[in-house]
């Protein structure tokens, strides 16, 4: 090994090529399987999440006074909640969808863990989310969460009385750990592929014949 | 949207009629999403 490709910058880009082609990373085709409305669902989530993050972007840029009290901001503020409401209601079917395929099944253990996780950390995203819109609601639900926060030991760091707190935790602090999960879910859907119906999958276990090294298929 | 929800009792189960009906049109779009053909499969 050459000094050169002990180098970390080489061995990690090295790993990833290996780990992640470009081919594999942004494929061109899918397989046929795939073309069912139940696939749908994830990307539909993500589309979603997109329009939760520009919305919740200019919220932030323009501030409170501004959405609570001009036509623009009502609208984008209504937007932030409407998209939420699609990623949750798409999230939903699509983790149904990959629970009744056992989604779970050829090395993608990882793939529906994150994918959990990721789940969870939705509910606390969109949670402080509610504490945050400085109205009656937001007050209501603060003083109903305490308690059961403070009941499971966690009211010392999840202080849903805190605004300020509260504020950081919804536009730094959690989207930028469900940023993470999301991002590695995506990646680990892309290495390990969509995972195909049970009918195809022991077709897919049929193994096929390899061609020497240096030769190629027929095809 | 000033006044209070109205809610389903049902033993310690209580639900607002408005999550239910988003969790039935959850299932419903989940089994459309099953049964619906998809434009342009062949087979």
């Amino acid at each position: 090994m050459t000094t050169e490709e002990r180098m970390w910058t080489a061995r990690l880009r090295n790993r990833a090529t290996r780990a992640l082609p470009p081919d594999q990373l942004l494929p061109d085709r899918q397989p046929a399987y795939v073309a069912s409305w139940i696939y749908v669902f994830g990307v539909a989530t993500l589309a979603a999440l997109l329009v939760v993050l520009v919305s919740g972007g200019i919220l932030a840029l323009e501030g409170p006074q501004w959405y609570h009290g001009s036509p623009q901001g009502h609208f984008v503020n209504s937007l932030h909640l409407w998209s939420v409401e699609l990623f949750f209601f798409t999230m939903v079917i699509h983790l149904w969808g990959k629970f009744f395929m056992a989604a779970w099944r050829g090395h993608r253990a990882m793939t529906w863990v994150t994918g959990a996780i990721a789940f969870l950390g939705s509910i606390g995203t969109a949670f402080t989310g509610y504490l945050v819109q400085s109205n009656f609601d937001s007050q209501w639900i603060s003083t109903q969460a305490k308690d059961g926060l403070n009941s499971v030991g966690v009211g010392a760091w999840f202080n849903v009385l805190n605004y300020g707190q509260m504020l950081l935790f919804h536009v730094v602090l959690f989207p930028l750990v469900l940023g993470f999960l999301v991002i590695w879910h995506v990646l680990l859907v892309r290495r390990r592929g969509v995972v195909p119906p049970f009918a195809d999958e022991a077709a897919a276990a049929t193994p096929v014949p390899q061609a020497p090294q240096g030769e190629e298929v027929a095809s | 949207m000033d006044q209070p929800g109205t809610y389903l009792h049902w033993g310690v189960i209580q639900i607002s009629v408005a999550n239910l009906i988003v969790i039935g049109l959850m299932l419903l779009v989940f089994v459309l999403a099953l049964v619906l053909p998809f434009p342009g499969r062949r087979r």
